[in-house]
């Protein structure tokens, strides 16, 4: 008993001295006009910053310092430096700016602009447009590979993956996938890229040398009318091991053997779940959910829904800090 | 009277029990199928249909499973304790109840170590159906077992001690339908045992006081909060205040001569 005794006063004392090793997440919230931040250790939100009319997608710059918003009613892509956390400066982005991806150069900015049917690629350090690119009808999601090689952009009206040269900023290829194509994200490797489509409930997983589909994955959820089952955000984990599809109004998050594309569970969240992020070790993963205005964090070493946090109204996406 | 006899009877009252849970297995077991049809099939149905909020003491979303799995142990209790009562009005008659309480220890002693050796048996039940539950995901923390033993003992405490208060007014075996329809029912569906309170507020407000006036819904909700390992004050006093009331009344009402059982007259 003393020794139990001792080893929880040692216990306490070192958590009490240790510094606090958090960190945070930001979350856009769409109807709210702010950003949502969450320390991921207590899982509280510590401060709510005002930002540009119905922020959407955001992104860190490669080196952690920025963070860019697409603020899509004020047809802005705002750069809020975390350090001050504040809006520090704005990029043109044509209209109705939704998604982003910025190239591992750090520098060019790939905007999808909803509106115009066109990707808009922007020089961050300069501020220059570089390449205005017609795409499909309402563009929508937006990928660069890790190997900096592709460009991807989803168009939602014309189902499309739209396959965009990094070097010529053209389109070499395009792919037709399940209807209104919602988000792209590239393995590791940059050899295998997941598509979303939400209207269709599928996921199309395509081989990024041969630029084709090699499996198409679609999802039933007990006890969830199908209808409802709608993917959008996707994740994978840098071991190849899982990916991570959020449901949309089905209010779950799949999780599928990457390497076998079996989902392995349904994981109940808030509703309308739409994007997620993985922390720096990949032991948690946060989804936002739009319609109960929450953020719903995984344990994966459990695959357990362990806590969701209130934030704003209908949060959009969320990035973890992993310097912070 | 010397502590040791105070001992040696708690532990004969509580063998007793033992023997006869044993001696009535299947009726154990059949005791289980009740809460796990309503776990499995009665809630699969629901589950989408319900949709539950974040509510304390759960940190996210649950499914309905996960909700009414504590109000099924409430429920658990609840039949055996009414059963459990039942089975001493038929003792106090013709079994060994009355040789119990020929014993010259204190009534209220004998009674209330009674009601604990049948709360034994319905704890057992409980934690067996938990285990099963788990099957169908509901997975409360791992130290959740064991906080949650007291406020199953206490809620056993409690509902065996109206069983007694009632059984005392029964004046026939016949009118333990009554019971099963006047006590029981509503009880169970007049908590937070099925549905979470605020809904019920949402639903009709004087149907949500009354629940909220059931002694049930707050052993429902102590059983809750510690299988997930939280403190609910409100709860505890008021399912320990309630036990305290019923155990006094109970004892103070248990009279072996006054009542008759399928007719008979008293002895």
């Amino acid at each position: 008993m003393k020794s139990l005794l001792r080893k929880t006063a040692l216990a306490t004392l070192i958590g009490l001295s240790a510094p606090a090793m958090a960190s945070l997440a930001y979350v856009s919230n769409e109807k709210d006009n702010t950003l949502s931040v969450i320390d991921t250790e207590t899982m509280q939100v510590i401060d709510t910053i005002a930002v540009g009319a119905r922020p959407r997608g955001i992104l860190l710059s490669k080196d952690f310092t920025r963070l860019y918003i697409c603020a899509s009613d004020d047809d802005t892509v705002q750069v809020l430096d975390l350090a001050t956390r504040k809006i520090v400066d704005t990029l043109p982005s044509g209209e109705d700016p939704e998604q982003f991806a910025l190239h591992p150069n750090n520098k060019h900015l790939y905007i999808a602009n909803e509106d115009d049917a066109i990707v808009t690629v922007v020089d961050v350090t300069t501020k220059d447009v570089l390449a205005q690119i017609d795409v499909g009808i309402e563009p929508e999601g937006m990928a660069v590979s890790p190997d900096g090689r592709w460009a991807v952009n989803t168009s939602e009206t014309t189902s499309m993956l739209h396959w965009i040269n990094t070097e010529t900023f053209e389109i070499e290829k395009n792919i037709v996938i399940g209807q209104r194509p919602r988000h792209v994200e590239f393995s590791k490797d940059s050899r295998i890229a997941w598509a979303s489509a939400e209207i269709g409930g599928t996921v199309h997983i395509i081989d990024v040398d041969k630029l084709e589909q090699i499996h198409q994955m679609s999802f039933k959820v007990p006890g969830v009318n199908q209808d409802r089952v709608q993917p959008v955000g996707i994740e994978l984990t840098s071991d190849g091991k899982y990916a991570f599809v959020a449901l949309g109004p089905a209010n779950h998050v799949a999780v599928v053997d990457a390497q076998t594309y079996d989902v392995l569970d349904y994981l109940l969240v808030g509703s309308r779940v739409w994007q997620l992020d993985l922390n720096k070790d990949e032991t948690r993963l946060y989804t936002t959910n739009g319609v109960s205005g929450d953020v719903s964090v995984i344990d994966l070493d459990d695959m357990k829904v362990i806590k969701s946090i209130k934030v704003g109204r209908y949060p959009w996406g969320v990035v973890i800090d992993p310097n912070s | 009277m010397k502590p040791a006899a105070y001992w040696h009877c708690f532990v004969g009252i509580q063998t007793r029990e033992w023997l006869r849970f044993w001696q009535q297995r299947t009726r154990f077991a059949s005791a289980l199928v009740r809460p796990l049809l309503w776990l499995v099939v009665f809630a699969a149905g629901f589950r989408a249909v319900l949709g539950i909020s974040i509510i304390p003491p759960y940190q996210t979303y649950i499914t309905y499973e996960t909700y009414i799995a504590p109000g099924l142990c409430g429920m658990i209790i609840l039949f055996n304790s009414m059963q459990g009562a039942l089975s001493m009005v038929y003792d106090r008659e013709l079994g060994s109840m009355r040789v119990l309480l020929m014993s010259p220890l204190p009534r209220p002693f004998l009674l209330v170590t009674k009601l604990l050796a049948m709360g034994v048996v319905s704890v057992i039940q409980v934690y067996i159906f938990l285990f099963i539950a788990l099957l169908v995901d509901v997975e409360p923390p791992g130290w959740g077992y064991l906080a949650v033993l007291p406020a199953l003992i206490l809620a056993s405490l409690m509902l065996g001690a109206l069983g007694l208060l009632i059984a005392t007014w029964i004046k026939q075996l016949e009118n333990f339908a009554g019971v099963m329809n006047f006590v029981i029912f509503p009880m169970f569906f007049m908590s937070s045992a099925l549905y979470p309170l605020w809904r019920m507020n949402e639903a009709s407000p004087w149907l949500y006081w009354v629940c909220q006036f059931n002694p049930f819904t707050h052993a429902v909700e102590a059983i809750r909060f510690s299988l997930y390992l939280e403190w609910n004050p409100l709860a505890w006093g008021v399912t320990a205040g309630v036990t305290v009331v019923l155990v006094i009344l109970a004892t103070a009402g248990f009279r072996p001569q006054r009542t008759r059982i399928l007719g008979t007259k008293p002895a």
